[in-house]
């Protein structure tokens, strides 16, 4: 089983890591440039993508992961994940600056504020019977690339993501208490 | 801007406990800063804070002042709220339901049931299970902790004495809160019902934390931070995130001053990067002897 490094500048990595452990996999939290040595897949966890935005760029991480992304790393992206990993962030700060990844263009706090935070049920590919969705502030994806298959849909609009090997969704698995997206992610990456 | 906002029906529940206990989640490792007017808030965002407390006066000014402190002006929430993109937080009075629901009605992210304020209710909190939007309350102690968890909180944050810049009492509130999680760990199942007596706390909740070995829901710090080694101190004891009050914006310099604590809260357990940013930052608010306080804010709350 690969090692998986989780971003851990800020943000729900300890629920992400908590699910990977209960499917037996490694994992390491990632702070510095450092600590993707040896790794051979990364989470990008929810928080707030402003803030991680800032500590990328003092750590040394932003161009650090724009390498081993573009390398090919697989990486489950979530919630303030995807957007560092969008090409387009609308409604961003100027100084926003996402890695570029993944072609899709994405709208920060798509449904409004925590008052428009929700749960609803998805059905999504790959997996047998619906996966609870939590949307916490979540963004919402306003345009996919070539290339970018969409796995999940709510409401007719994308939530979960895929261009190979980065998997990105606007929900929060980790918070789910449903093993079943991390385990197809390490399943197809492993 | 809220034309462009996707209704999050069909088939959506809101304000389930655990997409409010799930914001509380997504702020961890962050640091959730005090601040008076939308300038200091843009100040916060560039600086990395993971969310905003809209206030009328920071509790080192609340405590000079004096006299009765109450919701801030809806005007001037809404006037942060424009300001930022992340989370805008305000606090209502203990037991004072109905600041809460016109909080609600503003849009907040969080409602912060506060002792920093004057007391409106004392005997009863705010029931947080009648609302939408979810609920962060302080405590001194773990039965306190438990009892807010028990009305609603989705978030705990220990007290300290807020406005004082003294650190003393955060560190002795995590440590009761944490020690008394320790003790819960390792007593006996009928042990379990003499605490939670002891606690005035249910004994559900008294047993699911003896289970979990930690709070059912992230507990944060607050009341008395004012440099990048304080929020290391309370992260490595255990907070899982930090409330900077009057410490930033009654500092010398406050936008380095925020950035650094924002660095020091991610890099907590890495003393050369918090002696990095600690470097050069000016004066930190001058800060009070707790002895010397005529008002303690953190014994209002029951």
């Amino acid at each position: 089983m690969v090692k998986v490094g989780v971003l851990a500048l800020q943000g729900a990595f300890r629920e992400h890591r908590e699910v990977l452990a209960a499917l037996s996999a490694d994992t390491v939290e990632v702070r510095t440039p450092e600590a993707l040595s040896g790794i051979g897949a990364l989470v990008l966890p929810g928080g707030e993508s402003t803030t991680m935005t800032r500590l990328l760029r003092t750590s040394g991480l932003h161009g650090a992961l724009s390498e081993v992304l573009r390398d090919g790393l697989p990486c489950l992206a979530t919630c303030a994940g995807l957007i560092l990993l969008a090409s387009e962030v609308l409604d961003g700060r100027a100084d926003q600056e996402p890695l570029g990844v993944l072609d899709v263009s994405v709208r920060r706090n798509g449904y409004g504020r925590q008052l428009e935070s929700f749960e609803a049920p998805l059905d999504v590919e790959g997996l047998a019977g619906p996966f609870p969705g939590v949307f916490i502030r979540a963004p919402v994806i306003e345009r996919t690339g070539p290339g970018v298959a969409v796995l999940a849909r709510h409401d007719g609009r994308p939530v979960l993501v895929r261009r190979g090997p980065v998997w990105a969704s606007t929900f929060h698995p980790e918070l789910a208490g449903d093993l079943r997206l991390h385990e197809l992610f390490l399943k197809e990456v492993a | 801007m809220p034309d462009q906002h996707v209704d999050p029906a069909p088939g959506a529940t809101t304000g389930t406990a655990r997409v409010k206990r799930g914001l509380a989640e997504m702020l961890r490792g962050g640091v959730i800063m005090d601040v008076v007017t939308p300038d200091q808030a843009r100040v916060a965002e560039d600086a990395g804070a993971v969310a905003v407390m809209a206030l009328e006066r920071v509790p080192a000014d609340i405590r000079r002042d004096g006299g009765v402190a109450r919701m801030s002006d809806p005007a001037m929430i809404e006037g942060i709220q424009a300001a930022v993109t992340i989370p805008v937080m305000a606090k209502c009075r203990i037991g004072h339901f109905a600041e809460a629901q016109v909080l609600q009605s503003l849009g907040v992210d969080y409602v912060d049931e506060s002792e920093v304020l004057t007391p409106a209710d004392e005997a009863h909190h705010v029931d947080k299970w009648a609302f939408t939007v979810p609920f962060v309350c302080g405590a001194t102690n773990l039965g306190e902790a438990l009892r807010r968890i028990s009305e609603g909180a989705c978030m705990i944050r220990s007290k300290g004495e807020a406005g004082t810049g003294n650190i003393v009492e955060a560190v002795r509130h995590l440590r009761s809160i944490l020690g008394e999680i320790r003790r819960l760990t390792v007593a006996s199942p009928e042990e379990l019902f003499a605490a939670a007596k002891e606690h005035r706390a249910p004994v559900e909740l008294v047993q699911e934390v003896a289970g979990r070995g930690e709070l059912p829901v992230p507990l944060f710090c607050a009341g008395g931070i004012a440099t990048p080694a304080d929020a290391s101190l309370v992260m490595q004891l255990g907070a899982q995130a930090v409330f900077v009050g009057s410490g930033i914006f009654k500092s010398d310099d406050p936008a380095p001053r925020a950035k650094a604590i924002v660095e020091a809260t991610t890099h907590y357990a890495d003393a050369s990067i918090v002696a990095k940013v600690s470097r050069g930052l000016g004066e930190a608010m001058r800060g009070e002897e707790i002895g010397t306080l005529d008002v303690k804010l953190a014994e209002r709350g029951w």
